[in-house]
């Protein structure tokens, strides 16, 4: 590999300042740190070792933690297809329908993302951040199948400029970039990006008799609109075309429509365990959110005014992206509170919410999205007490 | 009332080349120097001597024009052979040639029961122009004592947890008598108390454990547990206004020392450790020694970095340069400028890391061969969480340290600052994954605080 290196050696001095492609320093440096760990030494001062671990690492260790998801995502786009169609399909049939329309996405988030990131290191000379790379796989994976990849461009571009690079670049943003992305089309595309777009059926093709494309969030908000028994509506739903699609067993393990890579809570659980093996995520965080949700469902069944309250809260950690906000939306560093108290409330506040915006607002079915740029809003003023709570003990120290 | 103090948080870094316990028989080395830039807070040095002159063991070198009445003094008699500068004249290094018996500068010299009958003021005079007042150590900022001030308590940590650091048991033994005698001595100083704070863990020399006329308290867990910064905080912690003092058992025994024989007493065992050290073992010198007698023809491989003291706090010397004047040991490993395929991503077992990132599979408890290598590029601060496990205090440090980047003094102020130095937040410093220069971003915000 020496080959390379040398290579590298020969034109970095080309990048470098009075180089005739100074301009472009960051991005030379960018791949040249990709391809090798760089030689930089500590300092004279101060620690004279480092710890082995460097923000790639850390941040690919979040990347792997979403494969699960990814992977399961192509196969169930696929196995939502044949199902709607009512046609047997072989495994490899699934999983050719679900990367041909998962793959594209994935290209485009990356590839737009990853072009604004150079064009930023370009104009404000800082180097590229590898906080994209996480960002650049959490949109694809909130997107619907039947998204047109325009539109993906439109909202990976936005939210790297908007919620990140207008910021400062990683590190600085106040809101998790890929649900800016997600919050984007949601407000822009609605058509696009709710209602029955779940399932790709693709052009010209019937949809099996009684096919129907409602999730169960869907069902809920219709419970509180009609008065209708949310409960009999989820166990009877897709009879005839897909038996039980929405038992809580189906629902745990992810064989429903929904954005690409959120249906399934037992991988968002893989990524879980990854994440807090890893230290890369925080459990704290995760925990809290589910239990916030499931503690605002069990308040709700309390009061259970309509079908939607009263149905059972562990329902609420199945349905919807939950499970996939707490993972990976979440638990971003940079957007979460930062003190370790601030985490319980934050994550707590997060689940509580996402049942309140489910259950109360017909206007909004998924509440995760919404509850998360909300308390990403917040957090600082979560941290700011808790801050405010360190200083305080330290005062009464000293009077007494 | 002796306090029982069990910490949880923090890491021990465990690295290959620990020293033997054994002294070694060594050549003494041909110069020993006195370096102003050891001192934090240091405003002007003022030289008393010129190059050329003879001094003995204790002859004052230089003050600083901050307060002359704080001697600096020779650690060895003999000839000052040169005093080295920097940019703009600034006085870097005043070497000595060292005579080959040391002849010492005479001081009053007391029994033990004399030294109890000493007022402050007269302790306090021979031991301002001695050499020995250095040794006392003020928080908040970590630099050198106001002799005007009466201090809250005095503090002596008895154990080093610092990677390699020597074992005080060891370097210390046979000093019961000074060391006694030092506390003796600081005990005048406070209207509080002294206390020498033990490891909790494993048997303690009787040096520290049986201390008479002070508080002893058993700290115990992981590194930083033997940083006094910790101990502090966790028995009388400071608060805006208050000062504290502390000394280390060397500075204890030094100024035993100077009380019980009359000399300025230099003499020290260091420990020469690390991964690159073929023989690592103990060693007696003096402070300030050039560390070319104890490396040469010691070492497994040629690239390598030289560092008076250890690896988390010491600094980064030349084969030729010289031993802090705090330091007491002297790490040599390997210097890591090499790039490394895909090094950021490869799995491994044999590269330290106290977080548990993908890949890094290494068992901490295992010894460790650890190289200068950064692992990484400065970027924003994006991790949380992990501060605050390596950090036993109740202080947020990504809090305090955006603080003292936004140079907002009622912020650090209130999030701590008056309780840490630099030792403190090393730690913070190794597992960073975003490589911030954190222990001299402490010192700028120390220093903001100071002289604000």
């Amino acid at each position: 590999m020496k080959f390379i290196r040398d290579g590298l050696d020969k034109v970095k001095p080309h990048f470098e300042k009075g180089g005739k492609w100074e301009k472009f320093y960051y991005i030379y440096e960018a791949h040249d740190t990709l391809l090798f760990a760089p030689k930089d030494t500590t300092h004279a001062t101060g620690a004279q070792i480092k710890d082995a671990i460097d923000m790639k690492r850390l941040m690919m260790t979040v990347i792997i933690s979403m494969i699960p998801c990814l992977l399961f995502g192509i196969w169930n786009v696929g196995h939502q297809h044949f199902l709607a169609l009512g046609q047997d399909a072989s495994f490899l049939e699934i999983i050719k329908i679900g990367s041909i329309q998962v793959l594209p996405i994935v290209v485009v988030s990356y590839g737009v993302g990853l072009g604004v990131e150079f064009a930023f290191t370009i104009f404000r000379k800082h180097p590229v951040n590898e906080g994209f790379l996480v960002s650049g796989m959490l949109i694809p994976l909130v997107m619907p199948a039947t998204v047109p990849l325009w539109q993906v461009a439109l909202a990976t571009v936005f939210a790297v400029i908007i919620a990140k690079e207008a910021f400062g670049g990683t590190g600085m943003n106040v809101l998790n970039v890929a649900l800016t992305a997600r919050a984007f089309l949601y407000f822009a595309y609605p058509s696009q990006i709710s209602g029955e777009v779940w399932t790709y059926l693709g052009d010209g093709v019937q949809a099996v008799s009684g096919f129907s494309g409602a999730t169960p969030l869907a069902l809920g908000a219709e419970a509180v609109a009609n008065g209708t028994n949310m409960m009999s509506a989820i166990n009877s739903f897709g009879a005839g075309w897909a038996d039980n699609v929405y038992s809580f067993s189906n629902m745990f393990f992810g064989f429903m429509p929904g954005s690409i890579g959120e249906t399934s809570t037992l991988m968002c659980l893989i990524g879980a365990f990854i994440l807090i093996v890893t230290g890369a995520g925080s459990w704290k965080i995760i925990f809290s959110v589910f239990a916030g949700a499931f503690g605002m469902g069990l308040l709700m069944n309390g009061i259970a005014a309509n079908g939607f309250m009263e149905m059972p809260a562990h329902y609420h950690l199945v349905i919807g992206g939950l499970a996939f906000g707490a993972v990976f939306m979440a638990t971003d560093p940079v957007t979460a509170a930062q003190t370790e108290t601030g985490k319980w409330i934050y994550g707590f506040l997060i689940g509580i919410l996402t049942v309140i915006i489910r259950v109360l607002n017909p206007a909004y079915p998924e509440g995760i999205m919404l509850a998360i740029l909300f308390m990403n809003v917040f957090a600082p003023l979560i941290d700011y007490y808790v801050v405010k709570a360190n200083k305080k003990r330290r005062l009464q120290r000293a009077t007494v | 009332m002796s306090k029982t103090i069990k910490l949880k948080k923090g890491f021990d870094i465990n690295l290959v080349g620990e020293a033997g316990k054994k002294l070694a028989e060594v050549v003494q080395p041909e110069t020993f120097a006195l370096k102003p830039t050891d001192f934090p807070g240091m405003q002007m040095p003022k030289l008393l001597i010129n190059e050329g002159d003879d001094v003995k063991a204790g002859s004052p070198i230089f003050y600083d024009k901050k307060n002359d009445q704080v001697m600096f003094t020779a650690p060895v008699s003999g000839e000052i052979v040169e005093v080295k500068r920097g940019a703009k004249r600034k006085i870097l290094e005043i070497k000595i040639l060292a005579d080959k018996e040391i002849s010492y500068e005479s001081f009053d010299q007391y029994s033990v029961s004399d030294v109890n009958n000493l007022t402050r003021e007269q302790l306090q005079e021979q031991m301002l122009k001695s050499g020995v007042w250095p040794q006392i150590t003020q928080r908040p900022f970590g630099v050198i004592a106001d002799q005007d001030d009466t201090p809250k308590a005095i503090f002596v940590s008895a154990f080093d947890s610092n990677p390699l650091a020597p074992d005080y048991d060891f370097i210390f033994k046979g000093k019961e008598k000074e060391f006694q005698a030092g506390l003796d001595v600081l005990t005048k100083f406070t209207s509080g108390l002294v206390h020498v704070n033990i490891n909790g863990q494993g048997e303690v020399s009787q040096l520290f454990s049986h201390a008479k006329n002070v508080q002893v308290n058993k700290i115990s867990g992981p590194h930083p547990a033997g940083n006094v910064g910790v101990q502090i905080h966790h028995i009388d912690p400071i608060n805006k206004g208050d000062v504290a003092w502390t000394v280390t058992p060397f500075g204890v025994i030094q100024i035993g020392t100077l009380f019980l024989e009359g000399k300025y007493d230099a003499s020290t065992t260091i420990a020469v450790a690390g991964s690159e050290v073929a023989n690592p073992q103990y060693y007696a010198t003096y402070q300030g020694a050039c560390i070319n007698k104890f490396v040469e023809g010691n070492l497994n491989s040629d690239h390598v970095r030289y560092i008076s003291g250890n690896v988390l706090t010491g600094e980064k010397i030349e084969k030729d340069g010289y031993l802090g004047y705090a330091h007491n040991m002297i790490t040599v490993i390997p210097e890591g400028d090499y790039y490394e395929m895909f090094g950021w991503i490869k799995p491994t077992t044999n590269k330290l890391s106290f977080q548990r990132a993908f890949g890094l599979l290494a068992n901490t408890k295992k010894k460790f061969k650890v190289d200068t290598n950064e692992h990484g590029e400065p970027r924003a601060f994006v991790q949380t969480g992990v501060f605050e496990k390596v950090m036993p205090m109740d202080v947020l440090p990504t809090h305090l340290l955006k603080a003292i980047l936004a140079e907002d003094f009622d912020e650090m102020e209130a999030l701590g600052i008056y309780e840490v130095i630099e030792e403190d937040l090393a730690l913070c410093e190794y597992v960073d994954v975003s490589k911030h220069n954190i222990q001299k971003i402490v010192r700028e915000g120390l220093s903001l605080i100071q002289y604000s």
